[in-house]
């Protein structure tokens, strides 16, 4: 299993905070991931704001290879559930987080900062739910 | 112009505190959430370093009048718990424990190519599309 890493834990936590301070102070936004995301994915009016947004995933997904081109470890990835299993996973987060307004960084991050009430109680729900699709996922699905 | 560099500058900040993070690893993320299991509390204290920075950081910023680069802040008003939060929510929740990906770790990763992630990632945008084009239908349902 894996190692308890609680210092690049804590700092990749703050280098995540200081993003949203950044997006905030630049842009005036939030920085939730699945916003951003799914902004990018209304086809029929023209967006004013998809530069920034597709700037933003593009920063995204170049760090972790930047880091890993500066001569950084790869970040390990190893993966806890079969192929369809994934597949069905993503589309419930795909849905979950347009439907509810926000992930892991919207409400979980910026919004309980703003002690948004919202996003405090979303973010008890998918722990919750989180909670509960890993036990079902790694004991009864996969086994073990 | 401005605002891209804005996009770029936090997309970036992201993706590097995702990567040192330990995130962008399901097994870690599960090796959380699975309670029953051999317990890491890392998420924990990623959480806790992007809450302490992000709520010092938020005060600071919004004693200005506005962004540098935008007139005004686009902040979420809204402060109802309806059942679209909630049903939402729980779905989301639902997934990231059966993978191990939220939206931030899956396309941070998708650089990697692993075929796992490139598949989190088509079905996750997939899933927005419908939820986007069902919305209307949603609301009246969960009315």
């Amino acid at each position: 299993m894996d190692h308890f890493t609680p210092f690049s834990s804590l700092f990749g936590g703050m280098l995540i905070g200081l993003s949203a301070v950044a997006l905030l102070l630049l842009n005036g936004r939030i920085a939730g991931i699945s916003g951003i995301a799914s902004g990018l994915l209304s086809f029929s009016d023209r967006a004013p704001d998809r530069g920034w947004r597709l700037a933003f995933v593009a920063g995204l997904i170049a760090a972790p290879l930047g880091l890993v081109l500066l001569g950084g470890e790869r970040p390990a990835m190893s993966f806890v559930a079969p192929l369809p299993l994934i597949f069905v996973a993503g589309a419930l987060v795909g849905f979950g987080t347009v439907l509810g307004n926000g992930c892991t960084s919207g409400h979980g991050i910026c919004g309980i900062a703003r002690l948004s009430p919202r996003s405090i109680v979303a973010t008890a729900v998918f722990m919750a739910a989180g909670i509960a699709a890993a036990f079902v996922g790694q004991h009864v699905i996969v086994g073990g | 112009m401005p605002r891209i560099l804005g996009g770029l500058i936090a997309g970036l900040l992201f993706g590097a505190g995702l990567s040192m993070s330990g995130m962008m690893n399901p097994a870690k993320v599960i090796g959380f959430l699975d309670i029953t299991g051999h317990w890491d509390p890392s998420l924990a204290f990623v959480m806790l370093g992007g809450l302490i920075v992000t709520a010092l950081g938020y005060k600071f910023v919004l004693r200005r009048d506005r962004p540098l680069f935008e007139p005004g802040f686009a902040l979420p008003a809204r402060r109802d718990i309806d059942p679209s939060l909630l049903l939402g929510a729980g779905l989301f929740g639902l997934g990231w424990g059966l993978a191990g990906y939220c939206p931030g770790p899956a396309l941070a990763g998708i650089g990697f190519g692993n075929i796992e992630t490139l598949t989190f990632v088509a079905a996750m945008l997939a899933g927005m599309i419908a939820a986007r084009r069902s919305s209307g239908f949603l609301s009246r349902l969960t009315a």
